[in-house]
């Protein structure tokens, strides 16, 4: 068991014929994901990294019965590719983009009441992958074993650092979920914890936040209602001075909330252990 | 981009809010001319940062003369780190009343907020927490924007009823700014009423969001060279980097920001001092590795860099080959710890070895190594 990808997921990329798109199409197929097709207007009917393409959403579902997307476009052209998803049926679609601007991704969300089924991740995310087994998105498959931790983070990067500390200790995954560093996202810590905590294959559970927003804060608040996932917690950016741009727009601190102190308080009220290092969350986790 | 007051305030008058009569000047001797010509003034140094009042950055000139002085004093100043260009100088309003206007990004909602209050002028943070409920909300729809009766009742619910129709026509115009400028802070506090019933922007806070910059590339042209600030992080923007300066001597180049951060704090955690926060990050190509590098070298401060790449979507064997072109192209001498791992690791790995440079194997390792190094005191 895994949370939001299985192997019955049937994913398309939209974005296929791009430089990122066909690298981690590849990726993805070599991780054993089922990729039923991609998109590319004007592309229609080739094939491109031994999946056929389609000019559009519709067309490839049709064809396909896909039910995820892996969104692999430039930031001026994501936010349509996130609501053509949405408005075709995928129930889960993944926006790997970097770069989309804010009032951009405020409209989609808006768009995004009007079709419940559809769950965004992202964007500006590394994506998900339950490991052995499926893939949206850039998490190398290297840096992951199968197993029932679940780990849902905020950065990329540190989802990797984390993922291969898990991994070299011999702890596997039950699925790890990049939510991604924008201000204005998709899926949240909260929406992925209570999934963890409905996921009968998951028993452990690793939060990695980051200094900006109270998302974590009301992570941690669920999380203090009563768990049964071991759970322990990173915060990067303590040393950030307060108020300086630390590059995502989302780090960025507004009052009380947002600072790695808060986030780490709230932690440390719902009994969830902190981890001060990266390298710490392992011996943490096994103790907890 | 974090707009100048002035500059704000020439986009609201483009918008249709009135301003009060202003001219900027670069020197003191313009600040005389403006004063001769507007009357008595106010001389605001400009800066992107709050606070400038109490640093001593604005002062009420009378006569050309005291204007004169006042810019003499206030332009070259140092205000949270920003060095004042120039100064903006600008007839002081009859004031009757001062309320309070701003748009923002409400990310815990995933909207935009307009938040208004007939209490503007004073600390609106401290008005925000002392009596929440005297700043009326509205989460505009994001696609067709506030509509009318959407705005009376705002007007209404904030005590402002007997000025409906002029505020309700001033925040029509500010919100412009959200879909034409891509703001993600659009503030009038104060929004002045003046004794002879005007409505006027009193001071005006505008910042545009980075991610939409190529929507907005004549406001970068004409503001964004004004805008003085850390010389490094200047020329990083430059070279399109996102950089921030920082008080220590251990350059830190990291993809991801939160792998940056977390750099930083092992860094700390390991007895150094970061001097800056430089995020090169996904997909970083070997051009943007060696200008992260060169901005960091033009800091005399700095002692050694420590290189964190952790990839997906950046790939090992590019990061690899940036570093050492860059290493070898700006003849670095300093000590260079890399720690490198994730896509296309070994290729990365093997070209660094190739070079000289040993590669770090964990964060926490290569951050100890680092500091020892950067610390030794014997030259190297």
């Amino acid at each position: 068991m895994s949370i939001l990808i299985d192997a019955g997921t049937r994913v398309i990329v939209q974005g296929i014929t791009g430089r990122e798109g066909t690298f981690h199409t590849e990726q993805m197929r070599e991780t054993g994901t089922n990729v039923v097709g991609g998109t590319s207007p004007g592309k229609g009917g080739t094939t491109h990294v031994g999946v056929p393409v389609f000019n559009t959403v519709a067309e490839a579902v049709r064809a396909t019965d896909a039910n995820a997307s892996g969104i692999f476009v430039p930031p001026p052209f994501a936010p349509d590719a996130i609501m053509e998803a949405a408005a075709n049926g995928i129930p889960l679609i993944v926006c790997i983009t970097e770069g989309i601007p804010i009032q951009d991704m405020i409209r989609v969300k808006d768009f995004l009441r009007g079709y419940p089924k559809a769950r965004l991740l992202g964007a500006n995310c590394p994506g998900l992958i339950t490991p052995g087994v499926a893939k949206i998105g850039i998490i190398p498959q290297r840096i992951t074993s199968p197993g029932h931790v679940g780990l849902v983070s905020r950065s990329g990067t540190l989802t990797y650092e984390v993922g291969s500390a898990l991994t070299a200790a011999g702890m596997g995954q039950s699925t790890i979920v990049g939510i991604g560093g924008d201000p204005v996202l998709g899926l949240t810590f909260r929406d992925v914890v209570e999934m963890f905590e409905h996921d009968p294959e998951t028993t452990h559970l690793v939060v990695i936040g980051e200094i900006g927003g109270s998302d974590e804060e009301r992570a941690a608040e669920m999380l203090a209602k009563g768990s049964r996932l071991k759970t322990v917690a990173f915060i990067s950016g303590r040393t950030a001075p307060e108020g300086k741009r630390m590059g995502h727009a989302g780090a960025i601190i507004s009052g009380n909330r947002g600072t790695a102190k808060s986030k780490e308080e709230a932690f440390k009220a719902a009994g969830v252990a902190v981890a001060e290092t990266t390298d710490d969350i392992v011996g943490l986790l096994r103790s907890a | 981009m974090k707009l100048l007051e002035y500059q704000a305030k020439e986009v609201l008058a483009s918008l249709g809010i009135a301003i009060p009569p202003g001219r900027v000047a670069h020197t003191p001797d313009e600040a005389a001319a403006a004063c001769a010509e507007l009357g008595p003034v106010a001389i605001k140094a400009q800066v992107p940062v709050g606070g400038r009042g109490k640093a001593g950055g604005i002062k009420l000139a009378k006569t050309p003369h005291e204007a004169r002085a006042a810019a003499q004093q206030i332009i070259g100043m140092d205000i949270k780190g920003f060095k004042v260009p120039l100064v903006y100088c600008e007839t002081a309003l009859e004031i009757e009343r001062e309320i309070y206007l701003g748009f923002t990004v409400d990310r815990d909602a995933r909207a935009n907020i307009l938040m208004l209050s007939s209490q503007g002028g004073m600390e609106i943070e401290q008005v925000a927490e002392e009596s929440p409920k005297s700043i009326a909300r509205l989460y505009p729809n994001p696609w067709r924007g506030p509509l009318d009766f959407e705005l009376n009742q705002l007007v209404y619910e904030a005590g402002l009823g007997e000025l409906a129709r002029p505020i309700s026509s001033v925040i029509k115009k500010l919100y412009r700014a959200i879909p034409e400028l891509d703001a993600v802070t659009a503030e009038i506090n104060p929004l002045v009423i003046t004794k002879q019933g005007e409505v006027v922007a009193g001071d005006a806070k505008l910042e545009i969001d980075e991610n939409a910059a190529w929507r907005h590339k004549e406001l970068e042209q004409r503001y964004g060279a004004v805008i003085e600030g850390d010389p490094y992080e200047v020329e990083a923007k430059k070279r399109g980097l996102t950089y921030v300066s920082l008080d220590g001597d251990i350059g830190i180049i990291g993809n991801g920001a939160g792998l940056c951060m977390s750099t930083l704090d092992l860094v700390q955690r390991a007895g150094g001092e970061a001097a800056n926060f430089c995020d090169i990050g996904g997909g970083a190509k070997a051009e943007t590795v060696e200008n992260a590098l060169f901005v960091i070298l033009m800091n005399p401060r700095v002692k050694g860099v420590l290189i964190n790449v952790f990839g997906g979507i950046t790939r090992g064997d590019e990061v690899a080959k940036g570093i050492v072109t860059a290493r070898d192209r700006l003849q670095m001498k300093l000590p260079l710890v890399v720690r490198l791992s994730g896509t296309r690791e070994e290729e990365g790995r093997a070209i660094l070895r190739q070079a000289g440079i040993e590669p770090g194997v964990s964060a926490w390792e290569a951050a100890q190594k680092i500091v020892e190094l950067t610390r030794a005191p014997a030259a190297r």
